[in-house]
């Protein structure tokens, strides 16, 4: 693989860019791979790149319904932070979030990771109060968290109303600088062509059927819809779909399919400097590198596999951002899209080994997996490698739904996540 | 927005005045403090999240206020029937049936 530099840049200028290479090859299946990720968004591509990376396993392959990046990691609105607030969650997000920034330089590959900080908004006691626990529980563990008055979140976000007389008043804010963006389809690419390059073998447009087991239970590969795969360890990281593969295998796991819907304006000039939350009005909006206005809304209700949802669920989160930034009232919106979000009943993710040899499990990111896709990918490398948890991520065993060790982030965030 | 089908109000209506409320059919244990607690946990957090024909739960919370059970495809939204709480799980209309329940293609 050629190295992307400056110098590469140069060198195709002087020759009508005729030099660049394909970035990842698609390879023909072998016949079997010690290893198989089900599932080649974000989570599963950096998986593959770690396994190869850190954990010298190469003969690896990431399998991969439609195509790379083209469920969650393509449709999430790219917010990054790691203000959470208990330590099982801190510990994972600000492993993710210290992986992102260095994360372009590791993999040669520019993911645009913007530390422009993120404000949430603060409208009341209750938000005044849950947020200032979270700084405090943050600084003390280390995580940069920090409490603004509206004056100060006004001067830090000028677009934003603080009038006393607005629908929802703001009386605070919390911001972490360290928190931010990145650009989603590169860090899908990015992982894919360093994977690629160790030698992972990244195979779209196949679709898992069925997982094979052995003798004793354990697993020897996949069925796809281009005939059988075998494989030493499987590796589920299959985001929306998780239940679906699982059920595969036999395993049953906690998981709702939910829903979650997003949106982007016609493109701005640059007007809006930070990512600004409002959990309580549900308005979570940024600005792209291309002007757009990308706005998230909440999930919907009922647990369905249909990448849509209901309108009513934007005009709300549209009602609240005209509400808070009325300088954006004629603004247009261009495109909507919803992706497919698999939640635990404790909100807080699953990354274990299962009732079944060799057969693990990465899923219920809920409606927050991006920002965690460079730490998760990270840490369920080293749990396929080693077949258990890392320290870090001890915390978010498939168990703690028997032993009732729960992380409870649903009720202590205040946030939809 | 969804057209949800009241079973007790006996009237379509909008789905703001609904509530989801998880899948049906799954039975409380009698004796809940004598389970195990895999049972326990069987019982109360794992779930079919199926892809396809699923039974679920609605409240008419803006309206009647009452439960019911609904049989919806989660693949295209659309509802196949709604049903009195207290009723068995019902076929899949246009099928001899109960409680089979397909999921529509794998994933990836």
């Amino acid at each position: 693989m050629r190295k992307y530099s400056v110098f590469a840049v140069a060198r195709e200028a002087m020759r009508s860019h005729k030099g660049w290479e394909q970035q990842w090859t698609s390879p023909e299946p072998r016949s079997s791979y010690d290893v198989i990720i089900i599932g080649g968004g974000g989570h599963g591509l950096g998986a593959a790149y770690y396994l190869a990376k850190e954990h010298g396993i190469t003969n690896v392959a990431v399998i991969e319904k439609g195509w790379l990046g083209g469920g969650n990691t393509g449709r999430n609105t790219t917010i990054i932070r790691s203000n959470y607030l208990y330590e099982e969650s801190m510990d994972i997000y600000e492993h993710s979030l210290k992986l992102w920034e260095g994360l372009s330089q590791d993999l040669n590959y520019n993911v645009m990771y913007s530390p422009r900080g993120v404000m949430m908004l603060s409208h009341n006691t209750h938000d005044m109060q849950s947020f200032k626990r979270h700084i405090n529980a943050n600084r003390l563990y280390g995580i940069d968290n920090e409490w603004l008055t509206p004056e100060e979140a006004k001067k830090f976000c000028p677009p934003l109303d603080i009038s006393k007389t607005a629908r929802y008043p703001i009386n605070g804010a919390a911001l972490q600088k360290r928190g931010g963006t990145a650009r989603h389809d590169a860090v899908a690419w990015g992982y894919a062509r360093a994977a690629s390059d160790r030698g992972v073998h990244i195979i779209q447009n196949t679709e898992v059927t069925g997982i094979r087991r052995g003798p004793n239970g354990e697993v020897t590969g996949i069925e796809t819809n281009r005939g059988f795969i075998g494989a030493k360890k499987i590796g589920v990281s299959a985001a929306g779909h998780s239940s679906v593969v699982m059920q595969m295998a036999d395993v049953r796991v906690p998981l709702t399919s939910n829903p979650l819907q997003a949106l982007v304006s016609e493109p701005l000039k640059p007007i809006f400097p930070c990512v600004v939350m409002s959990n309580t009005v549900h308005a979570y909006i940024s600005q792209s590198d291309k002007g757009e206005l990308v706005i998230g809304a909440g999930t919907d209700q009922y647990h369905s596999y249909s990448q849509t949802g209901g309108l009513q669920i934007i005009t709300h989160t549209l009602d609240a951002i005209c509400e808070l930034f009325p300088i954006f009232r004629r603004v247009k919106m261009m495109r909507q899209w919803g992706g497919i979000t698999d939640n635990t009943p404790d909100r807080s993710a699953i990354q274990s080994v299962t009732p079944v040899p060799n057969l693990f499990v990465n899923c219920g990111w809920g409606t927050g997996g991006f920002k965690a896709t460079p730490g998760s990918a990270n840490l369920f490398a080293w749990l396929i490698a080693k077949g258990e948890p890392h320290r870090l991520a001890q915390g978010l065993t498939l168990d703690r739904f028997r032993t009732g060790r729960l992380i409870d982030e649903a009720a202590a965030a205040a946030v939809a996540h | 927005m969804l057209l949800i089908h009241c079973p007790y109000c006996r009237d379509d209506r909008s789905e703001l005045e609904f509530r989801w409320a998880g899948e049906a059919h799954i039975a409380r244990p009698e004796q809940i403090s004598e389970i195990s607690d895999e049972a326990f946990s069987e019982y109360f957090f794992m779930r079919d999240n199926t892809k396809g024909i699923a039974w679920e739960r609605w409240r008419h919370i803006h309206g009647c206020g009452r439960f019911f059970n609904a049989i919806r495809d989660t693949v295209s939204d659309k509802f196949l029937l709604t049903y009195k709480a207290g009723l068995p799980r019902q076929p899949v209309p246009g099928t001899e049936t109960a409680g089979v329940e397909t999921v529509e293609g794998g994933a990836a």
